[in-house]
């Protein structure tokens, strides 16, 4: 950017100190994270802490509760069943179904449309970023609630990052701005959705916040012309 | 002499006249529909007085006719869920308060019930402390509807029930300062209880609010039930039956609104509300009218359950007994907010080490989750709160997610709005109650 005027203020002058020793001009640090914390992300101070990463086990039958007869109604109406169920567990009173991530719109009709079934509402859908603890890292979790037998399910898919999953708006509709926020937070591709664009974030961010490689507040903030590095490039004092 | 090819021309006693037409110009505008032509686009929001925050609806009309509706969010997205991963447990209360900044302690409580649960410990909370939670959601639910009262009012034009509204729900906000040391985003639910036991001024307050609110409701109603002007901006407007609301997804008092009577206080109780007598107001008409019965009704309902609340106060501990979780702080208000008590201070500055090194590594590092995930659904005032918490066994929340009813809600702005006149866009806008910090978290 050039300096030179021809009178008065330049309206794109360089704020004051940025040749000397602002933030603005330090060289990037060579850390990651947030606060120069690297690994974890802890900023507890406790930095050697490390994150576990637990292996999701299915649950063997009988599983307890209505989980068997979800389970074995869905069986029975749903003839695919042996190839589209990857595991069931059930923890914490809570029963997921894993799913092949290309029958979750016909695993949703059937868990909405069977007469023993009934889960009429889909109360969630959302993503969560299993990195370094499963090879397909990108999980969308459907919370499916049966308002007429008062019971929920959640079904799970699991694709490698930037996988695609069939969307369930056909069969939910209100799962049309979940998956467009699964879609803006972990780059999730839902194949077949009618408009699916970014939610919460910008039309022209770049990258999706939400994974875990992702930092924290990893964007300079522009103020009036002067630009301040993301937190994890600004100066260090160790 | 003008030329035929411009205009005719012919002398009459007033003088010379000219007669002007426009050669094929009359073929192109005779080939324009006036009515199709009058289409505009108008960019409602994001920064618009009824449209609840920063909204910003686009519009399609043709004259007052609304064709298309579309709605744009994200103006108020703050990374709530992706800043509370780099938090310890404890902590994450102070991020979900700010999402539903109308409702803080429903997003304080579907958090902590997530926490609860996945540390296996719901059947460990005391009594007191779940009776407390209880009656504190209520006071909330019912300052929550106030405020839709007052904005919802306005917008549809009576000016004065938005000074009404608010100035009833500031009564509420004294209780909880007087408790929580905080008007708003408290941070009062923890993982084990609540942070701080309620004062004896506060329960009087509480008695005094249940004498004074049925008395102002009764007025409101006065004011706006036989009024033609809020009957007529609200019967018949912005219809959504149940079988919409299901597809959409909605739920709350415009659900119920539409005459099902779907509450997760009744039908899936947490918190021990199974406990309670209460009932779940409905309407048939589904309506913005209905939903405005509903929600008035759902008022009362809250005042009865916080009497019974009230009543089922009996004194005990507040946070569960086990040392690992407790929090170890006595926390007390002081005249600049909430903080450590004076004694607690001078205990662990000057007497034990060991509570001092608890006290430090428990504040700072914070306890351990076992990994899993679970969903909990509570009934929020907007409709259904869901919080997915998923932890990989540390100290921080792996993941959090807020199904906020606001976000979900506002998907049935086109199914509502198409087809109806622009000012009925507001009424039906207003009637779904968005919060636009729940909405974009």
């Amino acid at each position: 950017m050039s300096l030179e005027s021809t009178g008065g203020v330049p309206v794109n002058a360089e704020p004051v100190g940025a040749d000397i020793d602002a933030p603005a001009q330090t060289p990037a640090s060579p850390q990651k994270g947030m606060f120069g914390v690297k690994g974890t992300g802890d900023v507890s101070g406790f930095g050697g802490l490390a994150r576990r990463t637990p292996d999701v086990v299915g649950s063997p039958k009988p599983y307890g509760s209505y989980f068997d007869e979800v389970t074995d109604a869905l069986e029975e109406a749903y003839p695919g069943f042996a190839d589209a169920i990857e595991k069931v567990v059930v923890d914490r009173g809570e029963l997921t179904l894993h799913i092949v991530p290309e029958k979750i719109a016909e695993v949703a009709q059937i868990m909405r449309d069977d007469e023993s079934l009934r889960f009429e509402l889909c109360s969630s859908v959302s993503g969560v970023d299993y990195l370094n603890s499963d090879a397909r890292r990108l999980h969308v979790v459907y919370q499916l609630t049966s308002m007429t037998y008062r019971r929920r399910v959640r079904l799970e898919v699991a694709v490698p990052a930037g996988g695609s999953v069939p969307t369930v708006t056909s069969v939910y509709p209100t799962a049309d701005w979940q998956e467009r926020e699964a879609y803006d937070m972990f780059g999730v591709i839902f194949t077949g959705h009618p408009n699916l664009t970014r939610i919460l974030m910008p039309d022209d961010w770049e990258g999706h916040p939400q994974l875990k490689d992702y930092p924290l507040g990893g964007v300079p903030v522009e103020y009036k012309g002067a630009e301040i590095p993301p937190p994890d490039q600004r100066r260090v004092y160790q | 002499m003008t030329q035929s090819g411009y205009a005719t021309e012919r002398e009459t006693t007033e003088g010379r006249v000219f007669t002007v037409t426009g050669g094929d110009w009359d073929t192109i505008t005779g080939s324009i529909d006036p009515l199709s032509n009058e289409k505009i686009v108008v960019n409602m929001g994001p920064q618009h007085p009824s449209t609840h925050g920063v909204l910003r609806l686009v519009l399609e009309l043709e004259g007052e006719t609304v064709t298309e509706a579309r709605c744009v969010i994200g103006y108020l997205h703050t990374g709530i869920e992706k800043n509370l991963e780099y938090r310890n447990w404890t902590q994450g209360t102070t991020f979900v308060t700010r999402a539903d900044y109308l409702a803080p302690l429903f997003n304080e409580a579907g958090y902590v019930l997530g926490v609860e649960k996945l540390l296996g410990i719901e059947d460990q909370i005391t009594e007191r402390a779940k009776t407390i939670r209880v009656l504190f959601m209520e006071l909330n639910r019912i300052s929550s509807h106030l405020v839709w009262l007052a904005t919802a009012g306005m917008e549809i034009g009576a000016i004065s029930m938005m000074l009404y509204g608010f100035r009833e729900r500031e009564y509420i906000l004294d209780i909880f300062e007087e408790t929580t040391g905080l008007r708003m985003n408290h941070a009062y639910f923890r993982p084990g209880g609540v942070a701080q036991d309620i004062p004896d001024s506060a329960i009087k307050k509480i008695r005094d609010f249940l004498v004074y609110l049925p008395k102002k409701l009764k007025e409101y109603e006065d004011l706006l039930s036989g009024q033609i002007i809020w009957q007529q901006r609200t019967q018949g407007v912005a219809v959504l039956d149940v079988t919409g609301c299901l597809a959409l997804g909605i739920t709350g008092p415009v659900l119920r609104s539409a005459g099902l009577a779907w509450d997760m206080r009744k039908t899936m109780p947490y918190s021990g509300y199974e406990e309670y007598e209460f009932d779940v107001p409905t309407a048939t008409t589904g309506d913005v009218w209905g939903r405005y019965q509903v929600r008035m009704a759902e008022m009362r309902e809250s005042l009865k359950i916080v009497e019974q609340a009230l009543d089922r106060l009996k004194p005990g501990p507040i946070f569960v007994a086990d040392k690992k979780i407790a929090w170890p702080a006595q926390l007390a208000v002081g005249i600049d907010g909430l903080g450590n008590s004076l004694e607690h201070v001078a205990k662990i500055m000057g007497q034990s080490m060991e509570s001092l090194i608890h006290h430090f590594k428990l504040v700072t590092e914070g306890f351990r989750v076992p990994p899993g995930q679970v969903y909990i659904g509570i009934e929020h005032p907007r409709g259904e709160l869901g919080v997915h918490v998923v932890s990989d066994g540390g100290t921080h929340p792996y993941r959090v997610h807020m199904r906020d009813p606001s976000f979900v809600n506002l998907q049935a702005i086109p199914a509502m709005a198409e087809g109806a006149l622009l000012a009925d866009v507001i009424a039906g806008g207003a009637s779904l109650d968005p919060v636009m910090g729940g909405c974009d978290r």
